[in-house]
């Protein structure tokens, strides 16, 4: 069960401004970096450079998921609030970069495909793994009481992670069986650099986001136990 | 004896749920109906073309199958709710597991009763020619239902006690079902036109994988979900 008392935690450590303001230089540093050091690609051009924000949005999304993975679990173990809003400000990050790697890809794949969609396995599985977490989201704002809704969404987490690889194999199967999808090309060195520098801002700014979002939370479970508190004119909080 | 127990408590629920819905029989028919109607929406946006509709049959039917089988979902936790029963339920001694394995073969009768009505009017409204290999289809319709069911049941009972069930359930439970419903989808089709590319079987394959590793994922998770 939940504490009854709001500062059984204390008050969330904050996240540090320092590290804010260095997520915001180093992504700024990084995308500036990427985007003037590398040539414009063989076939695609200038386009390319739109792989600088697109695979790192992507990685750092599936990244967010797997956090809501594990603090699901871990909250459904020991019952600890601070990881069901932990999940949930992972999963409201995971979700944001999930619809930015979604709409980045689409920019890019009209150009390039000649198509905004098309149904291949790994997008058709983003879009899939973002509907599962909108899912997510929705519940979590239809359920008032803390508890369920912790045990709720933790549920729904654990079990659209699961289904994530297998969502994977069955699209994958379902495309091949009917047409097969080209392969991606091996990536040479100058863009490489670009794009692991850029996966980690990403990741950088990521945490950041998470971190703040997770005070927040900790903030508003807090007055959430002190209203209750005194409706039911207890402690002096 | 403990296990005994269990068994005699699922055969309860599942009689007790069956014996509601017959002596009431509207829940039955309208959703039997619906799917029925469904198919015929579909065969409305897609004929009058024979082929089309012919190639479409399989899709068209097991859309059918989940967008009436939804309704049948929440309504097995409504009929509870409304007369503050669940509370009463989970009072009783015994395990928690035992409620959704009762309330799991209760909707896996009832969306099997509706299949069957469904199917009938689909051969007749998509004009399809019942292939020699019809028992492999029934095999793959029972495996995509219980992936359905499995997945429903468990969601039903978080949805139907939130604000907003009627939306919240086909938003938690559409996206999950993609795997079952391309693979039973695909299986089917490929079935009905003589699996020429032999890809019926390792679709059976990803059924069974599916609802092995989502039945065990929903029993274990629905004690943390009905307990609040």
């Amino acid at each position: 069960m939940f504490p009854a008392h709001p500062n059984q935690f204390g008050p969330p450590k904050p996240a540090p401004a320092w590290l804010g303001w260095l997520a915001f230089l180093f992504f700024v540093f990084a995308q500036v970096f990427s985007v003037v050091t590398s040539p414009a690609d063989a076939m695609m051009g200038h386009l390319q450079k739109n792989m600088y924000v697109h695979v790192p949005a992507a990685w750092v999304a599936f990244g967010a998921f797997g956090v809501v993975l594990v603090a699901s679990l871990y909250f459904l173990w020991r019952d600890d609030e601070r990881a069901d809003l932990l999940a949930a400000s992972s999963a409201e990050v995971g979700s944001l970069f999930c619809g930015l790697t979604l709409v980045l890809g689409m920019l890019w794949g009209r150009p390039t495909w000649g198509v905004w969609w098309s149904w291949d396995a790994r997008l058709t599985t983003t879009l899939v793994l973002f509907l599962i977490f909108v899912g997510y989201l929705a519940l979590r704002s239809f359920v008032e009481d803390p508890h369920r809704r912790g045990q709720w969404s933790a549920a729904v987490g654990i079990l659209g992670a699961i289904n994530v690889p297998i969502v994977w194999m069955s699209v994958q199967w379902w495309r091949t069986l009917h047409q097969i999808q080209s392969n991606p090309r091996g990536l040479s060195p100058v863009y490489l650099r670009g794009l692991l520098l850029n996966v980690a801002a990403f990741t950088l700014l990521t945490i950041w986001f998470i971190w703040r979002r997770y005070e927040a939370a900790r903030y508003e479970r807090a007055a959430e136990h002190a209203a209750q508190a005194a409706a039911l004119g207890g402690y002096n909080a | 004896m403990a296990f005994s127990d269990d068994v005699r408590r699922i055969r309860a629920i599942v009689w007790k749920d069956l014996t509601t819905e017959r002596r009431s029989k509207a829940g039955f028919n309208s959703v039997a109906s619906l799917g029925v109607t469904i198919l015929v929406l579909f065969g409305l946006a897609l004929g009058p073309d024979g082929k089309a509709l012919h190639d479409a049959a399989a899709g068209a039917l097991w859309l059918a199958i989940l967008f009436a089988g939804v309704l049948a979902f929440n309504r097995s936790y409504q009929v509870e709710l409304d007369g503050g029963a669940l509370e009463a339920l989970l009072l009783y001694p015994g395990a928690r597991w035992a409620i959704f394995a009762g309330k799991l073969i209760a909707n896996l009768i009832f969306v099997t009763l509706m299949l069957v009505i469904v199917v009938a009017v689909g051969i007749v409204l998509f004009s399809v020619d019942v292939p020699a290999t019809w028992p492999r289809i029934v095999l793959i319709m029972m495996l995509g239902v219980v992936g359905i069911v499995s997945l429903g049941t468990f969601y039903a009972a978080m949805s139907s006690r939130s604000r907003a069930r009627e939306v919240l359930l086909p938003l938690l439970l559409y996206p999950m079902l993609i795997p079952v419903l391309l693979a039973a989808m695909s299986a089917t089709k490929a079935l009905l036109f003589g699996d020429v590319m032999n890809e019926a079987g390792a679709w059976m394959q990803m059924l069974v994988i599916f609802d092995v590793i989502f039945l065990v994922a929903t029993f274990l998770a629905f004690e943390y979900v009905i307990e609040v």
